[in-house]
């Protein structure tokens, strides 16, 4: 009994998990990119809300970013936090919406993440980093609706002028809806498109990562 | 990995952004809104050039404290007529003959915000005789005459502040009425503001307007210190009735946004001020001791001036059962508005999610019945569920004012959702709406306050234009739009910018006004002081520091045109009387170098204006107003000297005006008066 197949079978058997772990290009690149389109969500925009009224053709604007939030003009977001007044909504400050913080290092690592992942080149690192990225978005997104809930509902009828008995002024998370003169739009901006992209070529990198097995075993 | 596999998954991903996409452009709201004009809207506001407008309205000038006068359906702008400003395009208020207009008790006030426009009624119908406006800020009415266009009487309201709720008339115009919007301390002493509740009042007065030159307050009644906002006149079966809105009921004094916005109902008073004559016959009403100018101009002479009055007849509603009673109103109530029948009250809560209605009948049968939920210095508060006709339900966001068109229906301007909706009276359904540009204001129809609208059109009194017309910088104009009411579902016609801020308008069909009109003043029945008839009778006169220079203005020079003597020092007065007797052809005058306004002067009126000369030099003084051919002839020049100088005060006369003086000369007595010292 020679111990010739399992010399020969170890390292072949050890290449081929090797080969089944590894990731091949295209799910790497896959990573790659998705990593750099999570990176532009650092920058751009992922949200924004409209507010369109009768006396404003013209349309208010918010635009929620990784770090803050702005004005789509400069003194868009004092004149919301101005008419919001009349309902007892509370003024809407960046700064007092703790996430904000947090925010940018958590993508930011998400983002490196991919990217280690994709030098890495391993499956069962890429699976994971997918994992914590979609828990992480849906964490997002519950969030910013736990976030708009709040804002909708936690109004100071004491200091309410205009009070409408059963009213609520949360905006939609996705869509319209009529806010008593103002019609609110709510949609994902370029930040958030671009994370919906980077999502989709992350999992479009697991499914390749898995397909890539079932082809490679026969070849195998 | 196959190429294959790559395509469906890069695929996959861009048909779900794209999906996304397509979405959002499916369900963006606003961008530019749809026009409202349909078919022949053009045709049915033309006016052609030479042909007349049906309809007279008459535009409050708000901030600019004057009245505008515009054609329907034309929207075109026909005139300012200076009420409470100094307006120097043509002198009103910086003539010495129209000064005394602007007096008050606190001095020369030379401008006020102008708010409603209200025209005299015969019978509960506008008559074209009169307009009335009041001032908000120094609370005072004007009368304006309708034969003229202009503002001849001016009446200061004492015990007063914000003068809102007014100059709104009983049907005949025996009444007009002003109602404190600041109630403030009766009479107003320096107290803590914090003692509001205990010394702040508000006051309701009833003013004589039927008689022009006799404007006089009849009485005021004293009411708790709630802001008094607007008011209408009961007709027909509610004649003999007036009703205010009132809000802050919680009698807040600061941060009043909020603090006057808590309680759930304010008040609509509902005054029986045929009541408070009888009280005052009685004599009921207490002598309060005030100062109050009433200013008017005198018809023969054509000069204003200001007499003082030093007391009102004050009725407490304590003293004098019956006279007031409280109806309960949702939330802060703007407009209240009394339909044609007079049955109706509509008061407008400008917070409130419905637009309550009460009956003038059940409100009778309440006070009879003793349906009363608690009284407030003795006014009893009527319980809402006994006066209550119905609710609009649904009506919209911030109901303000409501007009009626005759037919059974009602219009109500709501400011926040900017509409103006239509509803039925009596079901209380609305029927239909119609978006307006932006945030209105008041609303007009012609009459549409009145026992008998002329329902034709609804004139909608915007707050806000932003993007409707060419921009104009951070100020721009407000506008009004012009809807035609007279099938059943409203029009929009036509849009126009407005002068200042129009908040209320009343308009009436030109025929009631048109053939009216003075086109001149007869210089044979002028009896002012300063009146020169003819060339001959101008000259010059020095009564110490002041000068007087009488003067005449006809096409095309002043006579006299040169004058000399003049010093550095002296107040010089510019009688100038225009002695063309023709429509139309106006003159003015104006001085280089005077501190004062230039004035225009219609045929056959006589105007004066002041000058200080400064300095030594030769001042050129012109016709304002292109007259005549030789406009640009019609000049003259004034000659300063220093003080002390030894010139001889003279003035010439022109040659036309020498050959004039011989002509008389040669006939027998009266001499006349001859040109120079």
């Amino acid at each position: 009994m020679t111990a010739v197949p399992v010399e020969l079978g170890r390292p072949a058997l050890a290449r081929a998990a090797r080969r089944r772990a590894a990731l091949g290009r295209w799910p790497r690149w896959f990573a790659a990119a998705a990593s750099l389109l999570l990176a532009t969500a650092l920058v751009l925009p992922l949200w924004s809300i409209r507010l369109v009224a009768p006396q404003y053709p013209e349309g208010l604007g918010m635009r929620i970013r990784v770090n803050t939030v702005t004005g789509v003009a400069p003194t868009d977001l004092d004149n919301i936090n101005g008419l919001n007044h009349y309902i007892g909504m509370k003024p809407i400050h960046p700064d007092a919406i703790p996430e904000l913080r947090y925010m940018p290092w958590i993508v930011a690592a998400l983002a490196l993440g991919g990217l280690l992942v994709a030098l890495a080149g391993r499956r069962r690192g890429l699976v994971a980093w997918v994992v914590l990225y979609l828990a992480v978005a849906v964490a997002g997104l519950v969030d910013f609706w736990k976030w708009e809930y709040d804002y909708g509902h936690n109004l100071d009828m004491a200091h309410a002028i205009i009070k409408v008995p059963g009213m609520n002024y949360q905006p939609p998370l996705i869509g319209s809806k009529q806010l008593l003169n103002f019609t609110a739009t709510s949609w994902p901006a370029a930040g958030g498109w671009m994370i919906a992209l980077s999502l989709a070529l992350a999992m479009g990198a697991v499914v390749l990562a898995f397909r890539g097995r079932r082809e490679e075993r026969p070849a195998s | 990995m196959t190429r294959e596999t790559l395509k469906r998954t890069a695929t996959a991903a861009f048909v779900t952004a794209l999906a996304g996409t397509g979405l959002l452009l499916a369900c963006r709201a606003g961008g530019p809104q749809p026009s409202l004009v349909m078919g022949d809207a053009a045709s049915k506001v033309y006016v052609a050039p030479g042909s007349y407008d049906d309809y007279y309205a008459f535009m409050s000038g708000g901030f600019s404290g004057q009245v505008t006068v515009y054609g329907l359906p034309s929207g075109r702008l026909l005139k300012t007529i200076p009420v409470f400003s100094q307006f120097p395009e043509n002198g009103f208020g910086y003539t010495e003959e129209t000064k005394p207009l602007l007096q008050t008790t606190r001095g020369f006030i030379p401008w006020d915000d102008s708010h409603h426009p209200e025209l005299s009624q015969t019978g509960g119908v506008p008559d074209g005789r009169w307009l009335f406006i009041n001032a908000n800020n120094t609370p005072r009415v004007a009368r304006l005459d309708l034969t003229r266009f202009e503002t001849d009487e001016i009446l200061e309201i004492p015990n007063s502040a914000g003068g809102h709720a007014s100059p709104f008339t009983t049907p005949d115009t025996k009444y007009i009425v002003s109602a404190t919007r600041f109630s403030v301390p009766v009479p107003n002493t320096d107290v803590p503001i914090d003692s509001y509740r205990q010394n702040f009042r508000g006051t309701l007065s009833f003013i004589t307007a039927d008689q022009p030159g006799k404007m006089d307050i009849a009485f005021q009644i004293l009411m708790p210190g709630y802001n008094y906002d607007l008011g209408h006149a009961g007709k027909g079966p509610s004649d003999g009735w007036f009703f205010f809105s009132s809000y802050n009921t919680e009698q807040a004094y600061t941060k009043q946004e909020l603090n006057s916005s808590q309680n759930d109902k304010d008040y609509v008073a509902a005054v029986n001020y045929r009541r408070a004559e009888a009280c005052v016959a009685e004599g009921k009403a207490k002598a309060v001791p005030v100062n109050y100018l009433h200013n008017y101009v005198d018809p023969s002479t054509r000069v204003a001036g200001s007499e003082r009055k030093t007391s009102v007849r004050m009725l407490d509603p304590r003293d004098c059962t019956g006279l007031v009673y409280y109806l309960p109103t949702p939330k802060s109530p703007h407009g209240v508005d009394i339909d044609p029948t007079g049955e109706y009250i509509v008061a407008s809560g400008k917070l409130a999610t419905v637009i309550p209605v009460h009956s003038f009948s059940k409100m009778l049968k309440a006070i009879e019945t003793q349906q009363v939920d608690t009284v407030v210095d003795g006014i009893p508060v009527l319980k809402y569920a006994a006066t209550i006709a119905g609710e609009v339900q649904k009506p919209g966001l911030g109901p303000l004012h409501t007009e009626f068109d005759g037919k059974g229906y009602a219009y109500t301007s709501m400011f926040i959702s900017s509409e103006i909706v239509k509803w039925k009276l009596g079901t209380w359904e609305v029927v239909d709406r119609m978006p307006v540009y932006y945030s209105v204001g008041h609303l007009m129809i012609p009459g549409g306050d009145s026992r008998k609208p002329w329902g034709q059109y609804v004139v909608s009194l915007n707050k806000i234009t932003k993007d409707r017309y060419l921009p104009t910088g951070p100020e721009l104009a407000q506008s009004a739009q012009l809807i035609d009411i007279s099938g059943d579902k409203m029009k929009m016609l036509l849009d126009f910018p407005t002068a200042g801020e129009p908040h209320y308008a009343q308009a009436l069909p030109a025929s009631l006004i048109r053939e009216r009109q003075v086109k001149f003043f007869r210089l044979a029945d002028a009896t002012g002081p300063d009146v020169t008839r003819s060339e001959a009778e101008g000259g010059i006169r020095r009564t110490g520091k002041r000068v007087d220079v009488k003067m005449i203005a006809i096409r095309s020079h002043f006579a006299p045109d040169n004058l000399e003597g003049i010093q550095v020092g002296d107040t010089v007065y510019f009688h100038v009387t225009n002695i063309d007797q023709d429509w139309d052809i106006v003159h003015g005058f104006a001085v280089m170098g005077a501190q004062n306004a230039n004035m225009v002067i219609p045929p056959g009126e006589t105007r004066t204006i002041k000058w200080v000369p400064q300095a030594p030099a030769v001042y050129p003084f012109y016709c304002t107003d292109f007259c005549s051919a030789l406009h640009q002839e019609m000049s003259g020049y004034a000659r300063v000297s220093p003080a002390g100088s030894s010139v001889p005060l003279t003035a010439n006369v022109s040659p036309r005006a020498a050959s004039q003086v011989a002509r008389m000369e040669k006939l027998p007595a009266p001499a006349p008066a001859g040109a120079g010292q």
